[in-house]
């Protein structure tokens, strides 16, 4: 206690006590949704921790990336524990942004005055996803080198500026040893910096706005609304969450390891079922169903365009969803959830069936 | 003015950086023939991926013995293709691509054909040459 008071005296610890044992949550059948937040950003912990313990070990370069991943798994002490961990921990961590993200579309909680939560938020996802996409390479196999060319040639499809952005990623024209590099920096500086920063003001956010209910529970008279006091009820039972969670990757990481596979080798061809991230399939799938051609332009040009307007309508839905901010039933924004919901998920299916 | 002055500014910090962030074009080397090997290292049926310059190159021997190189970049999305011995076509396993060995694009998404390569065979070696197939 002589320590609190020690900081209490010099930095006022009593208001942050008070403001966290004063937050309230709502209770209410959506309850269970504010927790997928919080074990998104528990599993961006355990990237932080895990990636860098790897990073102690692991050599950027053509020549050494592969080899000192493959020394990790099979020297050190605990090294496969601790990628595996870092692997699954990876994919999880996107899973559960989706999953808090669909939650917040369908209560609505994009709504005024919540705006810049969501726009924070959904950056953070393609942040999380480039994350993703930057790390993938870094084992430097052979999955890993065709994902890239892949993922980088789409970046360079984009017009005016697809050149210039394909060079910046690859670090000239083909991917190379020096891409290699270049992800490297992105995945352990850049993207930690960006992504603490905007994650920071994120939480900011919910602190300062509190937990957002759907319109209907909103318009429920005050005493027919329920609360728990966000310390210690939801704080303890968010700390268990966290913990099932972590025992959960350590299951998967011993009994589902992710396989090294074959060092990456410019002249080899693509290997038959080759696959991206789960993430990525429902995008890789609908590109493989689009003809050579549409209209005047390549396929490839009209599925990016696709996506990106998707995504920009995504993103801009707080804006076009008008009947939300006046706390009314949308049935087209729920539609278009379902929608994407349905696409994703079937798309991922079917391109895991062929 | 002041809005110009910061615009300037800012100009003056992001210029060198966005420069920096391009690297140096390296010229490819000027490789007008490379010699991929002897005649018995490819049997007929069977292909090789060589590095042309900077480049990738598929060399095909079909089954009636004739010698076929194409660009082994997939024109949609940058993969390494492969020669189906079965069906004696180029296919790009990324998005499933299909190429004739002329390297004409046939069906799936590529929307160009492959670059074709001239075959030489001068005393038993298989010679691979970038100009124009006659």
């Amino acid at each position: 206690m002589k320590l609190y008071d020690w900081i209490n005296e010099r930095i006022d610890l009593d208001s942050a006590v008070k403001f966290a044992t004063k937050k309230q949550v709502p209770v209410f059948y959506g309850t269970v949704w504010y927790y997928l937040g919080g074990v998104s950003l528990f599993l961006f912990i355990v990237q932080v921790f895990t990636g860098i313990l790897l990073i102690l070990y692991y050599q950027p370069g053509a020549t050494t990336a592969f080899e000192s991943v493959k020394f990790i798994v099979s020297k050190v002490s605990f090294g496969w524990l601790i990628r595996e961990i870092h692997s699954w921990s990876a994919n999880l961590f996107i899973l559960f942004i989706f999953l808090h993200m669909f939650t917040v579309y369908f209560a609505k909680a994009y709504r005024k005055p919540r705006e810049i939560t969501w726009y924070s938020g959904f950056i953070l996802l393609l942040l999380a996803m480039f994350f993703g996409f930057s790390g993938y390479l870094l084992p430097w196999n052979e999955l890993a080198f065709f994902a890239t060319k892949v993922g980088s040639d789409i970046a360079g499809a984009v017009p005016i500026v697809g050149d210039f952005l394909l060079k910046l990623l690859r670090s000239g024209d083909e991917v190379s040893g020096a891409t290699l590099t270049r992800f490297y920096g992105i995945h352990v500086a850049v993207l930690p910096l960006v992504f603490t920063l905007l994650l920071g003001l994120h939480l900011m956010f919910v602190q300062l706005q509190g937990m957002s209910v759907p319109p209907e529970q909103e318009n429920l008279p005050h005493d027919k609304r329920k609360y728990m006091p966000f310390f210690p009820n939801f704080a303890t039972r968010d700390l268990l969450l966290w913990l099932i969670v972590l025992n959960v990757i350590a299951l998967l990481a011993v009994f589902f390891p992710w396989e090294l596979g074959q060092k990456a080798d410019a002249l080899a061809s693509a290997p038959a079922g080759i696959k991206p991230e789960w993430y990525f399939m429902f995008m890789f799938q609908t590109l493989k169903l689009i003809p050579a051609h549409v209209w005047f332009m390549e396929g490839e040009l009209f599925g990016i365009m696709m996506f990106a307007i998707a995504g920009l309508i995504w993103f801009l839905v707080p804006f076009l969803d008008k009947k939300a901010n006046h706390g009314k039933k949308s049935l087209f924004w729920k539609f278009v959830g379902i929608f994407a919901i349905v696409f994703i998920v079937g798309m991922t299916i079917w391109g895991y069936s062929v | 003015m002041l809005g110009a002055g910061a615009t300037a500014w800012l100009a003056s910090i992001l210029y060198p950086i966005s420069r920096y962030l391009i690297p140096p074009s390296v010229p490819d080397s000027n490789v007008t023939n490379v010699d991929v090997g002897s005649i018995t290292e490819f049997p007929p049926n069977s292909s090789k991926i060589i590095r042309f310059g900077r480049k990738p190159v598929i060399v095909i021997r079909t089954k009636e013995g004739d010698f076929k190189a194409l660009s082994a970049t997939c024109t949609h999305l940058d993969c390494n293709v492969q020669y189906k011995t079965d069906t004696e076509q180029i296919w790009c396993a990324c998005h499933n691509g299909f190429y004739n060995l002329e390297g004409t694009n046939l069906s799936g998404p590529p929307p160009k054909p492959l670059a074709p390569y001239t075959v030489r065979i001068a005393n038993e070696k298989v010679i691979i040459s970038s100009e124009e197939m006659s």
